[in-house]
């Protein structure tokens, strides 16, 4: 599968007409995404050339983000910490104590925001990625897959 | 207890197949598929697909924890590990019995004792059924003392070996010391188990197995015999029943060893005990695969038993539902199996797109298969595209109908092994039937040339 110049470029206009930021398409193997404003350029991804990429799906953010500037909270700041492998998700060190993130709560690449348990070995999950909790979509004791969104956070400028 | 929702712990065909059973059954199906075949045929027909890691099988079907941990948690009542991946191996097997999840197979007991050759090899010395001359070797000395009285050429197996791998073949006795070491390193490596042991190694021999159903509680059937000769590498490319041209007695014998054999384990589900038959139709055992095996639809189309069904149902607790005096076995029957390998590159497998793929269809063909246009072959996995099946009241209509099967297919996007099913389909000696396993060798030193033209759709 792949895509013509002319059928990215019909792409990313119908993205500037709508209402949304950021558009993310995946056609048998083909993936393309694409967001509003961003420097740079549209990133198609073939899989068998990107083998053993992880299922996360990695915005693309400029790493010279400039330091001057503050951390930005903006839609397009949006990063999906994915689960590093399947298994139940705890969001708290053991039942009944508070999680280790909130909504809100900022976080750095190393801190933990869960844990993923594999036949009772405790996998401690981080957050990769320096920024504020945005949203947690993955449940508390539920099944996690492999890839799968844990949380999301907004993501800091680079200090 | 009862099966409502299996979880489906391989890919490709043969997920594509157990789900197609599991359905006509009206049970619940979950693919535990790797993010390379988050896309593929079964993750579309599965109810529900969970991603259990990355493409490499080390970090997805061959974790024993994952699996359980996905079963435990979709949850799943049981799980179907298919062929190859974790099917053979006794931890899942045991941690789906410390968890109540049903594992559709054998017990952890029972795949230990065939898993290890030279356990298997005394188990069918224990009912009387014939081995091939050998013995484990922990040395040097002691190798090459066994190797002079078993003579060669013969074979350094691997004791948690099996299917064809794991084998060293051995011309004179001077190779011998070298072979071992290399044998031994390599088993460790590959089985975690470094033992190695010697078998004599017959020439022309036809490779004969035998399906068996247990229940588990002493009762076994069997559902005849397939001949897989046609061979490369030890890899089976056709298969077909009844053996063509074995004596009506022996086949009898072979069924007979076969039953033995598994009833002395107490065997639960489906299984095939392998033989050997030499020239003067004497038979050996080889070993015991406590698996459904990638040629089953070749009984299946010749008994009419559904053998997933039957795994199922035995795994679930209905037993084995069937009396010997059930299975009538009609016509004859071949498979052809297809691979993504290129015969003008020494069968080299192809990965990559398909970008088309067309099988046939018509009286008497059955086609399990996972693959359509658009469909990846990742290289991550084993080649096997598709396999095709043809059934008729005698060989020669089922042969025929094979050979337009293999005429009407075609696979663009990657390269298959259909030429060289087409030049076996054309071999006057496979026509006749009953040849031994050095066929496809001797074919191709022959006629590598007519493959190579013929190569690629």
């Amino acid at each position: 599968m792949t895509l013509t110049a002319r059928e990215v470029a019909e792409i990313t206009r119908l993205l500037e007409e709508s209402i949304f930021d950021e558009l993310h398409l995946e056609i048998d193997g083909l993936k393309l995404h694409l967001r509003r404003g961003s420097p740079a350029p549209p990133q198609m991804v073939d899989d068998s050339a990107a083998a053993g990429v992880s299922a996360q799906v990695t915005p693309i953010v400029p790493d010279d983000a400039g330091p001057a500037e503050k951390p930005i909270v903006r839609e397009g700041d949006l990063q999906d910490v994915p689960a590093p492998m399947l298994g139940t998700f705890y969001r708290a060190p053991k039942p009944g104590e508070p999680p280790f993130v909130e909504v809100g709560a900022p976080v750095e690449a190393d801190t933990i925001i869960g844990i993923i348990e594999v036949m009772k070995l405790m996998n401690t999950v981080r957050a990769g990625v320096r920024g504020i909790v945005a949203e947690i979509p993955a449940r508390d004791g539920a099944l996690v897959e492999y890839g799968e969104t844990l949380l999301r956070v907004r993501r800091a400028s680079e200090p | 207890m009862t099966i409502r929702r299996v979880l489906i712990a391989n890919r490709g065909e043969i997920a594509t197949r157990i789900i197609r059973t599991c359905r006509a059954l009206g049970l619940e199906t979950v693919l535990a598929a790797s993010e390379a075949d988050l896309d593929s045929t079964p993750a579309r027909l599965a109810d529900r697909t969970i991603c259990i890691g990355p493409a490499r099988p080390a970090d997805s079907y061959l974790k024993v924890e994952t699996i359980v941990q996905a079963a435990l948690g979709a949850p799943a009542d049981a799980i179907h590990p298919g062929y190859g991946f974790l099917s053979e191996r006794p931890e899942l097997a045991r941690l789906c019995e410390r968890h109540d999840i049903v594992f559709i197979g054998p017990t952890a007991a029972q795949i230990e004792a065939v898993a290890d050759k030279l356990r298997a090899r005394a188990a069918a010395e224990a009912v009387a059924i014939p081995v091939l001359p050998g013995a484990a070797v922990d040395s040097v000395d002691a190798a090459m003392s066994v190797a002079r009285l078993i003579g060669t050429p013969l074979l350094v197996k691997a004791v948690g070996g099996g299917g064809g791998r794991g084998m060293k073949r051995i011309e004179r006795l001077t190779e011998l010391p070298a072979a071992i070491a290399l044998a031994a390193s390599e088993a460790g490596a590959a089985f975690g188990d470094a033992r190695v042991y010697l078998e004599r190694l017959v020439t022309r021999a036809r490779h004969i197995e035998v399906q068996v159903l247990g229940d588990g509680a002493g009762r076994v059937i069997q559902l005849g015999e397939r001949d897989c000769s046609v061979q490369r590498r030890y890899q089976k490319l056709i298969e077909e029943s009844p053996a063509p041209g074995l004596p009506e007695l022996l086949c009898h014998r072979l069924h007979e060893a076969a039953v033995r054999f598994a009833e002395r384990l107490s065997y639960r589900g489906a299984g095939t005990v392998e033989f050997l038959v030499d020239e003067q139709q004497a038979f050996y055992f080889l070993e015991m695969n406590a698996r459904i095996q990638v040629e089953h639809p070749v009984t299946e189309v010749i008994t009419g038993v559904d053998l997933v069904a039957e795994q199922i149902a035995i795994a679930g607790g209905d037993g084995l539902r069937l009396d010997q005096s059930d299975i009538r076995r009609s016509g004859c029957a071949i498979e052809c199996r297809v691979n993504a390998e290129d015969p003008a590159r020494d069968f080299r497998p192809s990965p990559g797109l398909v970008t088309e793929a067309r099988w046939p269809t018509g009286p008497g063909i059955r086609v399990d298969t996972h693959i359509a246009a658009g469909s990846r072959v990742p290289p991550y996995y084993d080649s096997l595209l598709a396999k095709i099946i043809a059934h008729a009241p005698d060989r020669t209509t089922a042969l025929r109908r094979m050979h337009d099967a293999i005429a009407s297919s075609a696979v663009s996007g990657v390269a298959t092994n259909l030429p060289f099913h087409a030049l076996v389909l054309g071999e006057p000696d496979f026509l006749a039937g009953g040849v031994d396993t050095e066929f496809v060798a001797q074919l191709l030193e022959r006629d590598s040339l007519r493959v190579e033209g013929a190569t690629l759709g």
